[in-house]
């Protein structure tokens, strides 16, 4: 069992499990940290981004004036952003047989490994996820197309180049593996190769190995997989969630007895307290509109925005903002609002209590027939008509380098009255800042991760028990800018057996049994005997049919051939694997019983002579000497079948057969 | 109904309520000692102990809760599930009621307006209480579509999408290798509304069907739509009013978005009405359960959701009486009780007016009687009724025709089938369809009768790899229709089955090998050296056995696999050479063999040997 490790990002995975016959990607998740390295895509003519001065080297050469720009100290790619895929060499992506995605977040690599690379499987998700990451990828495709740039930079990829270039460029990691965004057409061609799954369904694979998805508790549909078969159980575990959000709680006790945990998606800002932020959220919030500054709020279409607008539903009567008009701008959040009310099946038990009345789930309906919510496909058309200040605009991309938010950062960047509030943890926000500096307008950073924390994970460990875990490298350290908080890492025993990005590890477990099937007119036939209290053998002599990875025993066919037969004409044919048919012996042989049976069955004149190690017998007027010993009998005679038959069968008397 | 005995287990099936006869449905499965309810059903054409079912055929004496694994509901109408209360509160179970989501939704709310027309209305005495029905509630587990629910260690159910009405589902209830589907009622054409239903190639032991329409294959379902629009249209066109009687969940929601489309289309301006306050509550279970709807609303529901009606609203009792022509949507669909009744009765006298029944009626009932061609009948108080409005009957019921059913099994491949929820006459006739295109069995029980299943299931059990890895290998043989014969050691400790080589059973249980060696002296006529003898008999069994491995040891032995063979000189003749042939007890076939191969002699060696 070997697993290739395609990604580096913890919370964004895509691995590859080779598991009997079945080669089964984990997840497919795209690394879009890379797009901080680029100016941002503006959606409106900007002055300031179109102005900033080309970055020349340090001996003056400016051959990359054009491509690379630079912003208060910050050196930016001028060109259509970029993502860093999972690596496609370590492995023939045409091999795969299956995908397995566990929630929305974690699928946007999909079509550049579904499409174009021969890939010819089945991938398996559940609905909302399906839904959902249709919307998170349409947005993403919307807000790059929407903004087409003639340029797409090259030169500063080449290897001698980006040596020369400053940090983070320098060391950014296979920059020539980096590509542009998909299109939809190939997002729709992806998506059809998807099959929907609900939770605890299993989903058997060639007949090898069987796959279920659980519920993570981490967002709508959100799940973890269970890869078994009938001996062997690994569990991938990948974005979970023990806090009561939206989504059904986490399946905790189905993890249990796995052979090895794979353990991905952790939180990535350990230290922060989800419930916490949510209250800095409201405060910070409340109070910039209050003293009339707006607030911007960069976000993905959904996922935390559903619990954010739940927050600010019990919130904003309490804090007197009930006038202040609240914005969602995303090509889809219209349908995102929409999605959220109808999954009542997966959301947490509140919830689906709602659906039973019936009421939609969530309160933002309410706030939308209220007016106090609405929501835009893009800053353009109705929004221009309606837009008051101080109002409140959720919109994104959360790396602020593209999408609508991009236009608000320019808007209202000049001004301390705003605040940009972050609650999406995927990017640092100061890299994210950087191309917008010098800023007046006020930054909080509230983080809300639900995901797994150290001591979340410390518990659930103990609670089922893998014989082994594995996790991405960053897991088994302190993050670096906290190298003191050893706290801030997994420990477990046995220690993780921890990945890198493009390593192939062969993973710590042995199978040793299958599942075979045994024919009821076979079993009808067996024979059990007790040997020890409580434990029974049977031998068995059968044929094996093996079809679809099934194995099953039958009856053996009728023996065609008496031993020794005299019509026989094909000799070879007669001969087959009779030899496999003999069982095995076990017990030892009392000579004084043995030596009377011998007489009762009419041999006489028997002597019996001691050895070291046992006895001989002697049955001398048949020239025939039987040496017994503890564990072994020879019986050595003349060529005189039945002679030997007769001994043999009588020597088996005392033996008991395997 | 005993416990499964070792490795085959019967495997009952009784209906309680449902066989031959639609009414209520309820049946009872015992599948490898456990006890399975489907449906807990009630009739509507009876007032008395014959609305439900006679739960005393489950066990006379001890508990429901103790006899009973589980009971599962396969969807909201009260003919499946009218009886849960009764059944749960008052001869009461404990136990877990699994269903899927709206069901669990919808199906309360059914139950408390039955309730209401049987208590407020009728006045009927011994009938279960809101209470009971908010503990019966309580008990019921929701799943998922396809998801594998774990009931205890060996019984496991998995709901598949059934159609027929919003949250409807056909279940599989398996334990270890034997299983059985349950399809309740289903659809397999999908509607304006619903999708069709289906099942994977899960070949159950027995595949329980419901055969409502076992002998009707219906036409098209466009004919019959434009059929029902075009008599809608012409009775509103000459100033009649139509009434149609509908459940206030399921055809309703399809009749309404197929008029709403219409009147839209052919810019009608007759109201339109849909009665009670369910209705607009019934719409919004569609809207919140859209997952469950078919392909086209789903995907299209963001833009323009199909359960937002223009042109249908809410109707008042009084409008009944005003002047011009209308359509009203009313519940019940049978005309038994109800709103739809009191319009029925206040429009029968008039020829203008039509009612059109879109489902099945149970015997018994009023929209039974019209159906049949009765035309005067005897209300409440002895009152006689006159009817001289039109009677249509429209099969929209979303149950399979006889061409669905076959389809089903078709999907399914079960071992065999049984019919329920069906007219005897028409179950036969479905009966020797099946039994003829699929050469399955088919049955067809009584109320209170048993069915008997044996089954025979494989044993499954755990293989040691090296043990299957080696027969594997010896499989590799250019011609694999040979068997492979496979020879190995079951042990059986406890529950734990596991097949190992004869070796690992013996060190696993520490016990040593008894090894029973041969040596058979083979006397051969031989003048010539041991060493030439050895030859000898080499090459003659190297042309004998072609297909084992035949060897010359530089000892001067020869082996044939792991038999030896070893000329030595006798001790007193010196023309005879001795062949000692030994082997091992494992090797008895083939040691035999060669002796008597041997003692038949060796031809000569061809000469020229170095």
């Amino acid at each position: 069992m070997k697993l290739y490790c395609l990604s580096g990002h913890p919370t964004l995975p895509c691995n590859v499990l080779k598991f009997k016959s079945t080669t089964i990607m984990l997840d497919c998740g795209l690394d879009m940290t890379s797009t901080l390295n680029f100016l941002p895509l503006p959606l409106v003519q900007s002055p300031r981004l179109s102005n900033l001065p080309g970055w020349s080297l340090k001996d003056g050469n400016v051959f990359l004036d054009k491509e690379l720009k630079e912003c208060s100290g910050h050196v930016f790619v001028d060109s259509v952003p970029e993502f860093c895929l999972p690596e496609t060499e370590l492995i023939d992506l045409s091999t795969v047989d299956v995908i397995l995605i566990s929630n929305y977040h974690c699928m946007m690599a999909l079509p550049y490994v579904t499409e174009h690379t021969g890939f010819t499987g089945t991938v398996y998700a559940t609905e909302p996820t399906v839904q959902i990451g249709r919307l998170l990828m349409e947005e993403l495709v919307n807000f790059i197309e929407r903004v087409p740039k003639a340029q797409s930079a090259s030169l500063w990829k080449n290897k001698d180049i980006q040596r020369l270039l400053p940090s983070p460029l320098k060391d950014a990691v296979d920059v020539s593996t980096w590509r542009r965004c998909y299109t939809m057409q190939e997002v729709n061609s992806a998506l059809s190769k998807i099959q929907l799954v609900g939770y605890s369904q299993k989903i058997e694979l060639f007949g090898a190995v069987q796959v279920t998805p659980l519920s993570s508790g981490y967002a709508l549909g959100s799940s973890n997989w269970i890869i078994q078969s009938h001996y062997e159980k690994v569990s991938y575990v990948s974005g979970s969630s023990l806090l009561t959000t939206h989504p059904q709680p986490m399946d905790q006790a189905s993890l249990k007895n796995s052979d090895v945990l794979v353990l991905t998606g952790l939180t990535q800002i350990p230290t922060a307290n989800p419930d916490g932020m949510v209250g800095e959220f409201c405060s910070n919030l409340a109070l910039t509109v209050r003293n009339g500054g707006n607030v911007l709020v960069p976000c993905y279409p959904s996922g935390v925005i559903y619990d954010l607008l739940e927050c600010l539903y019990q919130y904003i009567d309490s804090a007197g903002l009930s006038s202040i008009p609240f914005y969602f701008i995303s090509p889809v959040a219209n349908s995102s609002l929409e999605f959220s009310q109808i999954f009542a099946e997966w959301l947490c038990h509140n919830k689906q209590t709602k659906v039973y009345l019936p009421e939609p789930p969530f309160p933002h309906a309410e706030l939308i027939q209220t007016n106090k919510l609405k929501h835009y496909p893009s800053i353009h058309g109705d929004f221009s008509n309606d837009f008051r200040q101080p109002c409140v605009v959720f919109t994104g991309h959360p790396s602020l380098r593209f999408g609508d938010v991009v236009h608000f950062m320019e808007l209202w960047g000049k001004s301390s009255l705003n605040t940009v509030i972050f609650t999406e943890p995927d990017f640092s926000y100061l890299e994210a800042l950087a191309p917008y500096q010098p800023l007046a307008m006020k930054c909080i950073y509230c983080p809300i991760d639900t995901r797994l924390n150290f001591i979340q994970v410390s518990k659930l460990l103990k609670e089922v028990q893998p014989l082994h875990v594995v996790c991405p490298e960053q897991y088994t350290q302190p993050p670096p800018a906290q190298s003191h908080r050893t706290d801030l890492m997994i420990d477990c025993q046995p220690p993780p057996v921890s990945y890198r990005r493009a390593e192939v590890l062969t993973l710590p477990f042995k199978r040793r049994y299958e599942k075979i099937e045994i024919m009821p007119e076979l079993a009808d036939s067996l024979v059990p005997m007790e040997i020890k209290p409580g434990i029974s053998l049977a031998t068995v002599s059968a044929v094996l049919h093996t079809k679809d990875n099934k194995h099953v025993l039958q009856p053996p066919p009728r023996p065609a051939q008496p031993t020794g037969g005299k019509k026989r004409k094909r000799a070879s044919d007669d001969i087959p694997d009779c030899k496999v048919l003999k069982p095995l012996l076990s017990g030892s042989i009392p000579v004084e019983q043995f030596v009377q049976t011998l007489e009762k069955h009419g041999f006489s004149d028997i002597k019996v002579e001691d050895t070291t190690k046992g006895h001989i017998v002697l049955l001398q007027e048949a020239e025939t000497l039987i040496q017994i010993e503890e564990d072994s009998t020879h019986i050595i005679c003349d060529n005189d079948e039945v002679l030997r038959v007769r001994l043999r069968d009588l020597v088996l008397r005392f033996l008991q057969k395997f | 109904m005993g416990e499964g005995e070792g490795l085959a287990a019967p495997q009952p099936a009784l209906p309680a309520g449902a066989g031959q006869d639609v009414g209520r449905s309820c049946i009872l499965v015992s599948i490898a000692g456990k006890n399975v309810m489907l449906d807990c059903g009630m009739h509507m054409g009876f007032n008395d102990d014959r609305r439900f079912p006679d739960f005393s055929y489950i066990t006379r004496n001890g508990r429901l809760t103790d006899f009973l694994d589980c009971v599962i509901i396969s969807h909201f109408h009260l003919d499946h599930c009218g009886a849960l209360p009764y059944f749960s509160e008052m001869v009461g179970y404990d136990g877990p009621i699994y269903m899927t989501h709206p069901t669990q939704a919808i199906c309360p709310i059914l139950l408390e307006d039955y309730r209401k027309v049987a208590v407020d209305k009728k006045g009927e005495a011994n009938f279960f209480t809101s209470q009971m029905i908010k503990d019966c509630m309580k008990k019921v587990v929701a799943v998922h579509l396809h998801q594998t629910v774990q009931v205890d260690d060996e019984l496991e159910i998995k709901a598949y999408y059934a159609g027929h009405v919003l949250g409807a589902a056909m279940f599989q209830i398996r334990v270890g290798a034997e299983s059985v589907v349950y399809t309740g009622d289903y659809n397999m054409t999908p509607d304006r509304h619903l999708g069709a239903a289906w099942i994977d190639k899960c070949r159950p032991n027995l595949l329980i069907t419901e055969s409502t329409y076992a002998t009707t294959i219906r036409d098209s379902k466009r004919c019959r739509e434009r059929d029902f629009l075009k008599k809608v249209h012409e009775t509103v066109e000459r100033g009649g009013k139509v009434l149609i009687p509908v459940f206030a969940l399921g055809r309703a929601q399809e009749l309404c978005i197929l008029l709403e489309t219409f009147w839209e289309r052919m810019n009608l301006k007759a109201p339109i009405y849909f009665s009670t306050g369910l209705t607009e509550k019934a719409n919004h279970y569609y809207k919140l359960f859209i997952t469950w709807t078919n392909q086209k609303i789903r995907k299209t529901f963001v833009q323009r959701n199909m359960f937002e009606f223009k042109h249908i609203k809410a109707f008042d009792r009084a409008f009944a009486d005003n002047p011009g022509p209308m359509v009203v949507f009313a519940t019940p669909g049978m005309l038994h009780a109800g709103q739809s009744l009191q319009i029925f009765r206040k429009w029968a006298g008039n020829e203008k007016n039509m009612v059109i029944m879109p489902g099945y009626c149970v015997q018994g009932t009023v929209g039974h009687k019209i159906l049949s061609g009765q035309r005067k009948l005897e209300m409440e108080g002895r009152q006689l009724l006159e009817v001289k409005m039109q009677v249509e009957y429209m099969s929209f019921s979303a149950h399979a025709d006889a061409k669905g059913i076959m389809q089903l099994v078709r999907q399914a491949e079960p071992e065999s089938v049984l019919l329920v929820h069906g007219e005897a006459k028409k179950m036969e006739f479905l009966k020797q369809k099946i039994e003829q295109e699929f050469r399955v069995t088919c049955y067809m029980p009584a109320n209170g009768e048993t069915v008997t299943l044996p089954t025979s299931p494989c044993i499954p059990v755990g293989i040691s790899l090296g043990l299957l890895k080696r027969e594997m290998v010896q499989g590799l043989l250019p011609d694999a229709k040979k068997p492979r014969l496979l020879h190995g050691t079951l042990i059986m400790k406890d529950s734990n089955f596991r097949l190992v080589s004869s070796e690992q059973a013996l060190k696993e249980l520490g016990l040593a090998e008894h090894q029973l060696r041969f040596t058979c002296r083979v006397h051969l006529h031989d003048t010539r050296k041991e060493q030439e003898t050895a030859m000898r008999v080499y090459s003659h069994l190297k042309s004998v056995l072609k297909d084992h491995c035949v060897q010359h040891l530089p000892d001067g032995s020869v082996t044939v696999e792991s038999i030896l063979i070893q000329a030595a000189a006798h001790s007193e003749d010196p023309g005879t050479k001795v062949l000692l042939v030994s082997w091992t007890y494992q090797d008895e076939e083939l040691g035999s063999y060669l002796t008597a191969l041997l003692k038949k002699g060796v031809p000569q060696a061809p000469s020229g040997g170095s």
